[in-house]
Parts: C-alpha cells; structure tokens; sequence
C-alpha cells in the first residue's frame, strides 16, 4: 500500500506515543510518583534529568512516560466510545427519517448547544474525578459531531443506486446500514475520530487543570500542563515537555487519520489504465 | 383446464402514488401526483416499452413495483399475489432492477465476486461451491472475464459496470427485470453491445422486462408492447408496431416528430404534430387533458374534460378525445 | 470564392498530466462558411468540446494549443490576447453550453444576464439594454417575457434556462454560434423545439452554427455538413446526409449501424444490432498506428503500425487506410 510521506510522519509519531506508554516501566528512569526530592526540585534538563524536574523534584521525563498512558488511553478510549455512539445513532437516524430522526437530530442539537467540555464537568462532578470517570464522562459527551457528519453522508448515499439495489435485492436495513453505507462514509468519520482523540487529550488537560481530571501524584500531561501555568517563565521545561508531547500526539493521530482515510478508499489505490 | 401458472406477471390495477410536499407553515400542503391512475399488465417473456419524459411518473412507478415506494391507491399483484403481502425476499427473487447510471449504482467498495454472491448467501445459497458456480456463470453470461471477479468497480469502463448490474439483477434469477433507462449514460458506441445483451439474456433466461427510455429507437427495437406516460398517466398503450405505425396520442406523436431526422423525410404532417412549450409541473398539472396546453390539436373540450384510456382496436388503446379521429 | 468565416487548421492541442505530455487533439482541420451549420460529432473524450473551447479561447491548463491556426474572419485567433478574446466573445462569438443551471449566473436574474450582453459589448446603458433583454426573451419564444426577466434561473425549467442561454449567446448578434451539447440534458420534446429554435434565430441573423454533439442523427439533422471525431482526430467529413447514407470510416459505418433507428424493425424485423466492440481509449493509451484499429472489422496490419493521413473524396475527407 503506497503511504505518502505525511502518513508515515504521522504513523511514526502515534507509534511513538504508542511505544512510549506501553514500555514506561522501561524507557523511564525514576518512579513517577515515588521519587520525590524535594532537593531537586525544579532543576533545569541535565544529563541526569533530561527534561528537568518539577515542583515535587520528580523527574519529568519519566512522568511524561508514564503520562503517555493516561492521554493515550484518555484519547482512544473515550473517542472510539463517542464515534461508537454517534455513528450508530447518525446512521440510524438518516437510514430511517422520521420520528427516530427527528429524536436523534433534536437530541444533536442539544449536544451541540451545551460545550462539551462543560458537560463533562457536570459528569466529572457527580462521578468525582479519576482516569473512568474522566473517560466515561468525555466518552458521552462528544458524539454529537461524528453523529451529524454520519447523518448527512447517509442521507446523500441513501439515493444512491447501490444502496437501492440492495434494498431491492432482499438486504434487511442493518446489512445495508453496516456493509452497504458504512464502509462508504467511513473517510471523514475517521477524520473526526483522530482529530477528536486529539480533542480528548486536550480536554483531559483542560479538565485535569481544573482538579477535576487526574489528581496528583499520579502524572498526565495535563495535570502536568495544569501544574507548570505559575512558572511558565521562570523554569519553561516543566510546561514545555509536556506540552510537546501533546503537540505531537495529536499531530500524529491527525496525519495518520488523514493518511488512513485516502488509503481506506479503493480508487485511490489502482487506477485504469 | 387452468393450471398454477398465472398468465399475468404483473398486474397494476389504478395504482396511485401521491406525495404531499410543503408544510401547513411554508404556503399549504400541496398534492404531487407522481404517479396517477395506472393500469399495466406484463406477461411472462414480454418486454412492456414505458416511454415518458421527465415528470411523468414513471421512476416512481419503477420504485412502486420493486416494493420501495408504498402506493397511495390502488394495487400491485406479481404472480396473482399481492404486493403488500409479499416478503420482501420472494419480491426479490421475482423483480430485480437494472440501473441507470453504471458508475453510482455498484457499491466502489465491494468486488464484483461480493456484489454477486452475497446476495445469493442472503437468500439462503450458503454452499459455496455453488455460490462460486453460480457466481462465475453470471459473470460469463454477461461477458465478463472470470479473472476479474475480484476487481472493483472503478477498475470497469463504464459499459462493463453496467453489465456487472446486469449479473447484479439476474442472479437471483428473476422473472421481471426492470431495466431504467440502461443504455442513456454510456457512450455510443457500446449502446449496441448492452442491448443485444439484454435481448440474448431474455431469450436465453425466459425472463420478462419493463425497459424504461426515452430514446424511441431502443424502445421499438426491444418492446412487444409500448405504453407512453405523461405526468403520471398512461396516455397510450398497444403493441408496438401499433404505437409507432399508428398513434392515436398526440403527446406520442409528438414524441416521433422530435426524433431527429437526418433525412429529412419528415413531411409538413409530422412537423405539425410536434409538442409546443414545456411540460408542466405534476405539482400544478394542467385541468382537464393534462397536455391540452402543448397540444397541436387542442379543443375546448379537452380543458374541462379528461380523457379516458379507451380503445381503438384491440389492444390498442388512448387516452385523446381525438382518438378515433387522429390520422 | 469567399473566405469562410472559421477556418482551423492543423489544430493539436496538448494535455499536460503526470509529467509527460498528451496530445489532446491532432491534426484537426475544417472550415465554416458564412450563415452555415457545421457539426462535430464525437463520443466523451474524443476532443469535440476542448477544439470548440480552444475556438473560443477559453483552453485552460493543463490544456494549452499546441500548434495550428484558428482563423476567425481573416483574423488570426490562436495566439490572441486576453482583451481581445474578450472582445470577440459575445461580439462575434456566442456559445451555448450543454447544463444551463451551471453557465447561467444562480444569483443575478435572467434579464440581467441578458442585458450585459449590451451593456459590455455595445455601450447600451442599462435602462435600454434591459429593454432589449426583454426583446430577445421574447424572440426565443419564453411566454410572458416582462415578467421574466425578473427570474432567476432556478425559478426557469431546463429548456427555458437553455432559451436564455440562447438569448444570450445571441444577443449581439454574432457571426458564430458554437452550441455544445445544447440539448443533451433536455427532454426529447423540449429538445426538438430548441433546435428548431436554434436554426431558425441563426437562420434570420445570418449566424453560421458550429454544433457539438455525440447524437449523429441530430446533428445531420440540423447540420449542413458533418465531421466525426474520434481519439482526438477527424475521421471523417461530408455531407450530413451522405455521412447517414453513406458513411466512408469503419467508426462511422459502426456508429450508424449500431443505433436502433424508427421503423427499422417494422422493415425488416428485429436484426441483431451491429456492435462495435471494445472501448473508448484514454488519452493516455491512445493505440499505435490509427486509433480506431483495435475495434475496427476491418483491420489489417498496416492499421496497426501506421496512422491513416487524411484522404479527399468528393466534398468530404476520411482518415482511413480502408476506406470506401
């Protein structure tokens, strides 16, 4: 399969992010948590520190090691929950019409008109904060997007001459639904899937910063973020690292769902001579 | 001494199919009579010819037979049952469809091996060495080579996409195929290959179709029978030679007369049957004879009354005041 | 004898794609006279509508004329500037384009788009040039002219948008009316009147016709002389109804006998139609020797290695090394 060379960027660097997380206990140096010095609080990068330390005189690079696995799982997690829901219900709703649709749509654009992020406040409130709770409620609460753009590419399918076919061919709905329609409008709904993982992985940062999300000790890049903001100038490594490291997951998940989509589409692949 | 055979593959009986378009809030509900009144019949074997420009219904009418669009009125009976009460898979295995477009109507992400076999699987062909036969003796019937079953459709020019519609719509091993306008979107000069294909394939699998076309060339070549349709009624029916030799509707004059005519052959006659004007919305047809308005030989009486489809000779049958009089 | 209004000659023009260089159309040649009606024939892809944009000179990357000379009333056009194609365009140039919805402007009403016409090319101020506007709506037979010129295109049905197309096209009266694919989307009743529309306003202008079309009957219909295109060459010119009658190029012959034709059936019962078998080439796998060969029934070896020159016969010309 002919990748191009922003695929592989991207690939690369989710692999990265990937590898990271999954080898922490290897590649990072210190406990995370546990060794604290107070001594070596906030140090500038070293030999000994490569990224530097922090408040708790943690070494950064190892919490950002260990950090990968929240985001990561943050990230995935709750996105595929949210395209799991917003697919299966914007699919439904167009394939169907009437009153189911006019639910789902209504129930869309009460999503849309509350802010996410706000929403998953009121969740994390009730449910306390913690990693399952900061994936349930981001889970729940961004599908209305993905939900909209599968609505409206099976409404401009559903005239289709193919989707009719199968329709007449005896194809129950949910065989259309899942193997005619789906596999058609998978393109741009991949394009939100990466591009909302990113989106999750910034609003555990958001979330975190706000106590509601991971609380310390434990390291995620946003609660790091959320701990660095009162020293941004004096010691810039302790928001710096982690905040490359969220560019450049985010980037990669981007590039790679960018990449996935054109390589998911058969007439990219071959063309006649 | 009648058997189980019915005679009749298809009946519609003063089928309806009415749309309400607008909203109490947008300036009224108003009635789109899509289809209007309709009585057909399809023997086993027989190509129906349903001629018609745009607005006259006969899309809808494709979709009412095939079971995807409920009729308003009136019914639908395949084989003496009822259309309603049919499953869906027997209505399958019965009437299948043949596309106009060949490059939306093929899934561009399924193989021509999946587009063929899994609906033989739906319907309950599990073997697979027999789904494989089945499948490589379609493709060979429409002239398709068997090393290509796992192309995809993009891979196809546009005349070969058609014909794995065609393998699409026969695999099932219908009696009535509806074939809507199957030639319009390719080129020219492959025109010829997928009619003589459909014509051998009807031959060769006993199988009736309802051609859909407005090209009246393709219609006379294939039809046994022709009924013309404007703006969701039948306005003439007969056998073919009857339609094109002598028609009686001055809507399907006028359709002859607007065949280019290299030659010009044409006399003064014909030139004055031609239709003037555009066809009217089947949201606000016409009162009376809906083609009062661009028709050569309109009277009074065809604004206040509507015309009935009678006969003119046996199995020929009008829908003109003028009937018996149009020479 | 006069000079013809068009006369092209040798036209190729390039497509440029991955890199290397295609040759769009080749060795295209015909002349149009004053006042007369000239048809290209062709299917999708074989070069009939980029020859007539590059007439108009409106080729755009990656198509560009490769050589040849566009002669426009003893002016040479193929090299033209900017400002004075614009000048000819309307002036002497009219075209109509085969989707309406797509050519007229969805936002500005039908009158409006007409009176530009006047306004650009004939210095008319607005109040008049609108009078006018309702003048021609009036010539291409649209009923109630006063009240639409008020309409905007969506509000028309397809053969009332293409009768202001033609409103348009032949607002300033030119010389030449290039009419690509004008019927195509319209139905065949509609269809029948626009073409008679069409003669008749060139008819009683004086406007010469250059009509593209992949429907042959049509076009030998309306057309005083025909000449069919394929893979980007001319294979054939004549009469319109000699090249029915008679066609001279195995593509043609293919062409005639193919299509099912009225009253044929009830002559001589239903014959098996006469296919031509094989496909359009691509552009980018044009085959060696004449293009038409790997689908031609009369083929023979030289077909193959060598491209068939050009031979006059009679009035017409045919590009064939078999031909009749």
């Amino acid at each position: 399969m002919k990748w191009g060379t922003s695929t592989w960027v991207g690939g690369s660097l989710v692999a990265i992010a990937i590898g990271v997380a999954v080898f922490a206990p290897w590649i990072a140096l210190t406990d995370p948590v546990m060794d604290a010095n107070l001594m070596n609080a906030e140090l500038p990068p070293s030999w000994e520190f490569p990224f530097g330390t922090d408040a708790q005189g943690r070494d950064i690079y190892s919490r950002i090691c260990y950090g990968a696995r929240i985001s990561l799982t943050v990230g995935v997690v709750s996105q595929i929950c949210n395209s799991l829901i917003g697919v299966t219900l914007g699919l439904t709703a167009g394939f169907w019409g009437g009153w189911w649709d006019d639910v789902v749509s209504g129930l869309t654009n009460l999503m849309l008109a509350i802010p996410s992020l706000v929403f998953a406040l009121a969740i994390m409130a009730i449910l306390g904060p913690g990693l399952v709770s900061l994936v349930i409620a981001l889970g729940l609460t961004s599908w209305s997007y993905s939900c909209r753009i599968a609505r409206a590419q099976v409404l401009s399918l559903k005239s289709q001459g193919y989707v009719q076919a199968a329709r007449i061919l005896g194809y129950g709905d949910f065989r259309i639904m899942f193997t005619q329609v789906l596999p058609n409008i998978l393109g741009p709904l991949i394009v939100i899937a990466t591009l909302g993982m990113g989106g999750a992985i910034l609003a555990e940062a958001a979330l975190s910063f706000l106590g509601l999300g991971i609380r310390p000790p434990f390291p995620s890049w946003g609660s790091m973020l959320s701990e660095a903001r009162d020293q941004i100038r004096a010691a810039p490594w302790l928001s710096v690292f982690p905040g490359l490291a969220i560019f450049f997951t985010v980037l990669g998940l981007n590039l790679l769902g960018d990449g996935l989509r054109d390589i998911l589409d058969p007439q990219s692949q071959t063309r006649r001579a | 001494m009648s058997d189980k055979i019915p005679s009749k593959l298809l009946e519609l009986d003063d089928l309806a199919v009415h749309f309400h378009v607008g909203s109490a809030l947008k300036g009224g509900v108003k009635t789109l009579k899509a289809v209007d009144g309709v009585s057909l019949e399809v023997k086993p074997g027989e190509c129906l010819g349903l001629v018609g420009e745009s607005g006259c219904g006969k899309s809808t009418l494709a979709l009412s037979i095939m079971g995807l669009q409920p009729p308003t009125r009136g019914n639908i009976r395949l084989n003496g049952h009822e259309l309603s009460a049919r499953d869906r898979m027997e209505t399958a295995r019965t009437v299948q469809m043949v596309f106009q477009d060949p490059y939306a109507s093929l899934n561009p992400r399924q193989t021509v091996r999946r587009t063929l076999a899994d609906p033989l699987r739906i319907h309950g062909i599990t073997n697979k060495t027999e789904v494989e036969h089945r499948v490589m003796d379609m493709m060979a019937k429409v002239g398709l080579r068997a090393d290509r079953a796992d192309r995809y459709p993009h891979e196809f020019s546009g005349g070969q996409r058609q014909r794995i519609g065609i393998a699409r719509a026969l695999i099932l091993q219908p009696k009535l195929v509806i074939c809507d306008e199957p030639v319009s979107a390719l080129d020219v000069s492959i025109r010829a290959q997928i009619i003589n294909l459909l014509l051998e394939l009807k031959d060769e699998m006993g199988l009736a179709y309802i051609l859909i076309s407005h090209d009246l060339g393709v219609v006379e070549h294939v039809s046994d029978r022709v009924a013309v349709m404007y703006l969701g009624r039948i306005v003439e029916q007969g056998g073919w030679q009857e339609i094109f030799e002598d028609p009686r509707h001055p809507y399907t004059r006028a359709l002859i007369a607007a065949i280019p005519d290299p030659f010009h052959r044409a006399d003064a006659k014909v030139a004055r049957a031609k239709a003037h004007g555009e066809i009217a919305s089947a949201l606000n047809p016409p009162p009376g004879c809906h083609f009062n308005p661009r028709c050569p030989m309109k009277a009074d009486r065809c604004i206040s009354e509507m015309p009935a489809l009678e006969a003119v000779a046996e199995g020929h049958r009008a829908a003109c005041h003028f009937r018996n009089s149009v020479a | 004898m006069t000079a013809p209004l068009l006369k092209v000659d040798d036209l190729h023009i390039t497509l440029e794609g991955d890199g290397t260089s295609y040759n769009a159309v080749e060795n295209v040649s015909f002349e149009i006279g004053r006042g007369d009606a000239f048809g290209l024939v062709g299917e999708s892809g074989c070069g009939k509508s980029i020859t007539a944009l590059a007439v108009m000179g409106l080729l755009r990357r990656p198509l560009a004329i490769g050589k040849g000379r566009i002669v426009l009333d003893g002016e040479e056009i193929q090299n033209a500037t900017a400002a004075r194609l614009r000048e000819l365009r309307g002036s002497k140039i009219g075209m109509i384009f085969q989707e309406p919805m797509t050519a007229l402007n969805p936002l500005s009403p039908v009158g409006r788009q007409i009176a530009e016409m006047f306004v650009l090319h004939q210095s008319a101020s607005w109040s008049e040039a609108m009078d006018r506007a309702e003048d021609a709506l009036r010539q291409v037979r649209v009923p109630s002219p006063e009240r639409r010129i008020r309409d905007f295109p969506h509000q028309l049905s397809g053969g009332m948008r293409q009768r202001v197309m033609i409103a348009i096209a032949l607002a300033c009266r030119p010389d030449l009316l290039i009419a690509d694919e004008p019927t195509t989307a319209l139905d065949v009743t509609v269809q029948a009147e626009i073409i008679d529309l069409m003669a008749e306003l060139c008819a009683a202008k004086g406007t010469a016709i250059l009509m593209i079309s992949h429907d042959l009957g049509l076009v030998a219909n309306m057309c005083r002389r025909v000449a069919v295109m394929y893979a980007g060459r001319i294979v054939e010119s004549q009469g319109a109804e000699a090249i029915f009658a008679t066609p001279r190029h195995p593509y043609t012959k293919g062409l005639v006998d193919s299509l099912p034709r009225l009253g044929e059936r009830s002559k001589r019962g239903r014959q098996r139609l006469r296919e031509i078998s094989g496909v359009v080439p691509s552009i980018a796998a044009y085959p060696a020797g004449c293009r038409f060969n790997p689908r031609c029934p009369s083929v023979t070896d030289i077909c193959r290695s060598a491209a068939p020159d050009v031979t006059a016969l009679g009035d017409g010309l045919v590009r064939c090394h078999h031909h009749e």
